[in-house]
């Protein structure tokens, strides 16, 4: 790969964005949250952040928004990832390695399918807010 | 303990996000010999007291998580540190900022493997806190590359939608590999 310069990433990003103009906007809306505290970190929740994007960057989808946050409690199971889909439950995936987070792309957030045997739960008690965080 | 260099620098570096710091500099210094890297914020700082408890595996910062008693990030480094004959150090200054350098012998049988640092240095730029964050990155013999996160919002707009974070992860990762290359410009 040749060292891309700002110019270049600049015309990239154009590019991209004028993609976006051009079509129906699938993903909108969809949020993914990643816990990278020490605990995620640990059990390599930036390589799951990496998967997330490139499995969405495969499926075409360059709106999701993809953010990191801290631990979320279920340190036993990390990576977790808090995963948000219009018209699908809020659910907090866990034990969510590379492969997993793929998967959750391809069937949660495209084929709107929970992936069920890594589902954990919503956030832990002492970080939810009274409203169960909603 | 985290597998490489580049987790324990993700770990840190977030600390200083989260100390309000506006301006971070990390410097990442690969020489023939030890393996460098300086964290130095602007963030609230810690009086000397509280520079102690930050290297107690069980203290963590009031507030941050209500009812625990565990904050280990600090505390890993310096062990993994320690166990591999390096050198750690912690400076800080309440309402100034806080320092923290540390290098590992590139020969010693326990330092951890440099890890995906494309990948880290990407993920801290995307970080929700962070404001101003500088990256040096250097490697002997095969040159150095800077990265500037106010620069890179400025082309990318911003660092949240898989589309940007995509380019962003593509973009450090090439200057990475050229590092890798040894191509000096």
């Amino acid at each position: 790969m040749a060292k891309m310069t700002l110019e270049e990433l600049r015309n990239l990003r154009n590019r991209v964005q004028g993609d976006l103009q051009k079509r129906d906007i699938e993903g909108k809306d969809s949020r993914i949250i990643i816990g990278m505290g020490t605990c995620g970190i640990a059990a390599g929740a930036k390589e799951t952040l990496d998967s997330f994007i490139a499995a969405l960057d495969e499926q075409g989808l360059t709106n999701v928004s993809v953010t990191q946050t801290g631990c979320m409690g279920l340190c036993y199971v990390e990576p977790t990832v808090e995963v948000i889909v219009p018209d699908m439950p809020n659910v907090i995936y866990g034990r969510v390695d590379k492969q997993t987070a793929k998967r959750i792309v391809e069937e949660h957030v495209v084929a709107h399918r929970l992936v069920t045997d890594h589902i954990f739960d919503r956030p832990a008690a002492d970080i939810i807010k009274k409203d169960g965080g909603k | 303990m985290h597998i490489s260099l580049s987790d324990y620098l993700l770990d840190i570096v977030q600390n200083s996000f989260e100390a309000g710091a506006s301006h971070v500099e990390l410097t990442v210094d690969e020489g023939e010999r030890m393996i460098s890297c300086t964290v130095a914020d602007d963030g609230k700082g810690m009086d000397e007291a509280t520079q102690r408890r930050a290297l107690d595996p069980f203290y963590s910062e009031d507030g941050k998580h209500r009812g625990r008693r565990v904050g280990l990030g600090l505390p890993f480094l310096q062990q993994a540190v320690d166990a591999a004959g390096g050198v750690f150090a912690l400076e800080s200054e309440v309402g100034v900022g806080t320092t923290v350098r540390f290098s590992f012998d590139r020969k010693h049988i326990d330092t951890p493997p440099l890890g995906d640092l494309a990948l880290t240095l990407s993920t801290l730029i995307a970080h929700p806190k962070a404001q101003h964050l500088l990256v040096t990155r250097s490697r002997a013999g095969s040159g150095s590359y800077t990265l500037d996160r106010i620069e890179l919002l400025d082309v990318l707009g911003e660092f949240e939608t898989s589309g940007s974070l995509n380019l962003l992860r593509h973009y450090v990762a090439s200057q990475e590999t050229d590092l890798h290359a040894g191509n000096e410009e």
